[in-house]
């Protein structure tokens, strides 16, 4: 179909494509600690080493029923289903902080089960409903 | 085409319902999703375009991706810029360097670099083989960038709509969103057929004048 000099550069084309294509996989293999955004509580748990000095940020759900708020101090827990990880936070959160809904909180931790937040992010999911059909839902389950 | 933009937009921002947690600021998904998707489905036709253009030699093809790439590159501003101002009411912060977001703002650098390479050498041939190969490296960065939600803990959450299951969002939503996303590809054709009308022109005065 194509000359023989379209041919060969096509099989070089494709054959770098194919080591480019794994080299950048390789890369960000090694690298998939530094691209997560956020470890879960199980994560937390089950890393050998943790520095306690270092920035790191936990990610989750808000459990249900645990925020208590003291003036300006929130605690609250933060959970994947498995583990759990208490939170203190002092300051403003923002408005769809809530229990049951996603959360990453920026901070230090203390020991594996205990944080302390400097900054509280809200993390939403992908669904996207008016609020008469989230009623309705609510009212089925 | 400016009239299904125009009602789209009345649509999103006006006519449809508001979402239960995040309220009116969901109205921004309506331009967000619609660029994002056509921030990235360009630059995956400039790459193929290069890549067809590097292999078999096809004539039209860098005037192809040449005519692509700035409306590409706006989309891609448009879909940051509106995420930002989407991630400040709901998140709580303008930016995070989560892989979504770093990977997108990657993806803008590539338009740029691929722009700026048009713009620098005068040469067509030379500009054409760097342009390419910087489009067909940038290919690489698409998949991260529609799967980075998945392979990693990012802020930014999962697409709504997928190949493989139902879409999570209410019809309601997804009405004037299919809107916007019609009227916007719409906008990409037309001005892409303006843009290459131009570019045909000026390929074929470059190549007078260089005879």
């Amino acid at each position: 179909m194509f000359g023989k000099k379209a041919k060969s550069r096509v099989i070089i084309l494709i054959l770098s494509l194919i080591i480019s294509g794994l080299i950048i996989f390789l890369i960000l293999r090694s690298l998939k600690e530094n691209v997560v955004y956020f470890f879960s509580p199980s994560e937390i748990i089950n890393k050998s080493e943790i520095s306690l000095s270092k920035k790191i940020r936990v990610g989750g759900l808000v459990k249900i029923n645990s925020i208590q708020k003291k003036e300006n101090n929130l605690t609250f827990i933060i959970t994947d289903l498995k583990n759990e990880i208490i939170v203190t936070y002092e300051g403003l959160v923002p408005n769809l902080f809530s229990e049951g809904k996603g959360v990453v909180a920026e901070g230090n931790l203390k020991d594996k089960k205990y944080f302390i937040a400097h900054k509280i992010l809200a993390k939403h999911d992908e669904n996207y409903m008016p609020p008469e059909v989230e009623k309705i839902l609510e009212k089925s389950n | 085409m400016s009239f299904i933009i125009f009602f789209g937009i009345i649509y999103s921002l006006f006519i449809s319902p508001p979402d239960y947690i995040q309220g009116d600021s969901v109205r921004i998904m309506y331009v967000h999703v619609p660029s994002s998707f056509l921030a990235l489905g360009i630059f995956a036709t400039i790459g193929v375009s290069s890549i067809l253009n590097l292999t078999l030699k096809i004539k039209i093809m860098p005037l192809i991706g040449k005519s692509l790439a700035p409306i590409g590159i706006t989309f891609t501003l448009i879909s940051i810029i509106t995420g930002s101002l989407w991630g400040k009411p709901t998140w709580g912060i303008w930016w995070v360097w989560d892989a979504r977001l770093t990977s997108m703002l990657i993806l803008f650098f590539f338009y740029l670099f691929y722009i700026v390479i048009w713009k620098y050498f005068k040469n067509f041939e030379k500009a054409n083989k760097f342009s390419s190969i910087t489009s067909i490296i940038g290919l690489f960065n698409l998949p991260i960038i529609k799967y980075s939600v998945n392979w990693w803990n990012t802020l930014h959450q999962p697409s709504s709509i997928t190949l493989t299951s139902p879409p999570t969002i209410h019809y309601s939503m997804l009405i004037p969103l299919s809107i916007m996303f019609i009227g916007m590809i719409f906008y990409s054709l037309i001005i892409f057929l303006m843009r290459y009308k131009t570019e045909l022109i000026k390929f074929k005065l470059y190549h007078k004048k260089n005879k």
